[in-house]
């Protein structure tokens, strides 16, 4: 098992027809993703990288079956379309598009919310994310392929380039991911990290779980309150921005300490008050992870 | 972005929002004949820079006469203000903002900001005005009203009631009040602000209410349906960091003396952690994206080296979709065209790596190449030193 994406994953791509679009579609296929289709609306009829265009997501999923959708589309569209995709019926949709205006994502997330209420089941990861691969299986984003393997450690982040370097250190280590989501770094996103560790505690191949953190808002101290709660699989954190100056945005536009809230200690404080294992030092995480894992029977022996 | 000020009034008065007539903004270097003093006064000085705490450092006067007014406003202009809220540094006061003043009855806090968690605006409000508003959140967290509000409904009459009730608005100003508060739900939401903040919001002596100060931070991400607000200038970016924009790059500048490239925003702020633990300290964040070809590269050395600060330059890439080897390639063409006269560190990982490194190692260039993050970090601080 994994989460969110397998093998009988359906995936339609948004924005399909451009630069971005095309060459990460590509890549996806390439590593074995099934991509059914595409959405770029005015060009429906047309078939790109060997599979059919559509206009709209509805006529999209309602033909190949597609339940989940890809969207690479430019920050002024993205919020409609992932609205689009959730209206044409996907369960699960995953928004790469970086520098959506905050409140467009706030609108989005009131009417998925409606949407889950009445009895639909959507999920949004994203946006402002690498997307979600379960290695081996199918791929939806924009990671390299090639330095995942299948595995038993679950990764969560808020961050591109610092999951690949913990998937990477893991990789390393002999061992190997069951499913990787980026859940980006924008203020308002779709799945949080409490969201995604729940998924990975009721996931039988995830043994361990990643997690990587920064500073601005409260995800972190959130995750902490689910971890001490309901966890029974160890937890690795690593929460980056110790040393960022307050009142600037580190890149991500949710990456920024505000007051008081948001900081690099209250963090790491909840998180280790929650019993996770937090590494201050970011070269150590597949390390940590390797020797947590180990004692594995043994601690499984000593819970029960 | 934040907005000076004056600049945040300017948007109120288009919502309406009732403010103290002014007599005018002057800049450095220009003359303060252009204030209109007309009035019988007095008169409000206050330097326009992006700080709490202007009062305690001087940018706030109060002027009897015109004749004060212009010599306080020409004090003013040029002066080095430090604010607890600078973090030790000095901002330069390059615009004054001239209002008349008001004598102040009361003085309420409101602002409305964005609720992370709950993913709405979220009206936060105090009776207590004036001070700042993070105390109060310490010592007395009952005294502060916090009002979620629906993005596309906006702030509710029953909401707007219950908040005037909320804050003991007299009732002479309560219709007022509400007016004013669905206004600035309005504004925050319409003008896809990610703060909005009066404070101190007053009643005058004669009743009358005033948003006497204001404080309006952007979201950058939502400037292309707001061109009026795009064209103004970034007060709070530094000259280096407005060229790093215009050309793509997310720069920002720090104290240290090691000059960081990093391929994505996360890993850079773990580069500088990384810095700081080995026992140095980063002269900048850099993110040069994504996609970092040999163009890129080249300009986010040119932009690290414009600090002179810098003594060493660690880049620590992790080559995802763009390989290692492309990524060697573009830091060799890049030291060709520039000179880096100072010692560069590189760590490079991921797709093609050892290609990558046989590149950097066959280059000629005199560079210290590093395994981990780790051991990149340590020789960069042991080479600034």
């Amino acid at each position: 098992m994994s989460i969110l994406l397998n093998k009988k994953t359906k995936l339609i791509v948004h924005g399909f027809t451009g630069a971005q679009g095309t060459f990460h579609s590509q890549q996806c296929m390439e590593y074995g993703s099934k991509i059914v289709g595409g959405v770029t609306p005015g060009k429906g009829g047309m078939e790109h990288l060997g599979v059919p265009v559509f206009n709209t997501a509805q006529e999209a999923v309602k033909t190949t079956g597609a339940n989940a959708a890809l969207i690479f589309v430019p920050p002024p569209y993205a919020a409609d379309s992932i609205l689009e995709a959730a209206d044409a019926g996907v369960k699960v949709i995953i928004c790469i598009t970086e520098g959506i205006p905050v409140m467009d994502m706030v609108r989005v997330k009131k009417r998925l919310g409606a949407m889950n209420s009445a009895g639909r089941e959507v999920t949004l990861v994203g946006p402002n994310c690498p997307g979600v691969i379960t290695p081996g299986e199918c791929k939806a984003g924009i990671m390299p392929g090639y330095i995942h393997r299948k595995g038993s450690v679950g990764i969560v982040s808020r961050s591109g380039t610092l999951t690949y370097e913990a998937v990477w250190q893991v990789t390393s280590q002999g061992l190997g991911q069951s499913t990787v989501v980026g859940i980006g770094g924008d203020p308002v996103q779709g799945m949080n990290f409490v969201d995604a560790l729940k998924l990975f505690q009721a996931d039988k191949q995830t043994e361990a779980v990643i997690m990587i953190g920064e500073i601005g808002g409260s995800a972190e101290e959130d995750a902490a309150r689910y971890i001490k709660k309901e966890m029974t699989k160890p937890v690795f954190c690593f929460v980056a921005g110790k040393t960022a100056p307050p009142g600037r945005r580190m890149g991500h536009a949710g990456a920024i300490v505000e007051g008081n809230s948001g900081t690099h200690a209250s963090k790491v404080e909840a998180l280790k008050k929650a019993g996770a294992t937090v590494v201050d030092n970011l070269s150590e995480i597949g390390l940590a992870v390797a020797a947590g894992l180990k004692p594995k029977a043994k601690t499984k022996a000593a819970r029960k | 972005m934040k907005l000076l000020e004056y600049e945040g009034k300017d948007v109120f008065a288009r919502y309406g929002i009732p403010l103290q007539k002014r007599a005018g903004i002057v800049k450095l270097g220009e003359n303060t004949e252009s204030l209109k003093l007309d009035g019988p006064g007095p008169w409000v000085v206050k330097a326009q820079v992006l700080a709490g705490g202007r009062g305690k450092a001087g940018g706030v006067k109060l002027a009897k006469t015109p004749a004060e007014a212009r010599e306080l406003t020409g004090k003013m202009l040029g002066m080095q203000m430090v604010t607890h809220q600078t973090q030790g540094k000095a901002l330069t006061v390059e615009e004054v903002l001239v209002d008349e003043a008001c004598d102040i009855a009361r003085e309420i806090y409101i602002s409305v900001v964005l609720d992370r968690k709950g993913c709405c605006p979220t009206i936060i409000a105090s009776a207590e005005g004036g001070m700042s508003i993070e105390e109060l959140a310490q010592s007395h967290p009952e005294k502060i009203i916090k009002l979620p509000v629906d993005v596309e409904a906006g702030l509710l009459d029953f909401q707007a009631r219950q908040l005037a009730f909320d804050l003991k608005m007299p009732q002479k100003n309560f219709r007022e009040f509400t007016a004013f508060a669905r206004q600035l739900v309005r504004l925050f939401i319409e003008e896809d602000a990610s703060l909005v903040e009066v404070n101190p919001l007053v009643i005058t002596g004669v009743g009358r209410l005033i948003a006497l100060d204001s404080k309006i931070v952007t979201d950058d991400n939502a400037l292309f349906r707001h061109k009026d607000l795009a064209a103004k200038p970034d007060h709070e970016a530094s000259e280096i960091e407005k060229e790093a924009k215009e050309i793509g790059i997310n720069y920002i500048g720090l104290d240290g003396d090691i000059g960081c490239m990093v391929n994505g925003a996360g890993l850079a702020m773990a580069t500088l952690d990384t810095v700081k633990m080995a026992g140095g300290d980063a002269a900048n964040f850099l993110d040069v994206g994504g996609g970092a070809n040999v163009d890129q590269i080249t300009r986010a050395f040119q932009i690290i080296l414009k600090d002179p600060k810098v003594k060493a330059v660690l880049v620590n890439i992790f080559g995802g979709i763009m390989k290692c080897d492309n990524i060697a390639a573009g830091v060799v063409e890049a030291s060709k065209k520039i000179k880096i006269g100072i010692p560069l560190i590189v760590r490079l990982e991921g797709t093609n790596v050892k290609e990558g490194r046989e590149i950097l190692a066959k280059s000629g260039l005199k560079l210290q190449q590093a395994d981990s993050l780790w051991e990149a970090a340590k020789k960069a601080v042991a080479a600034a030193k």
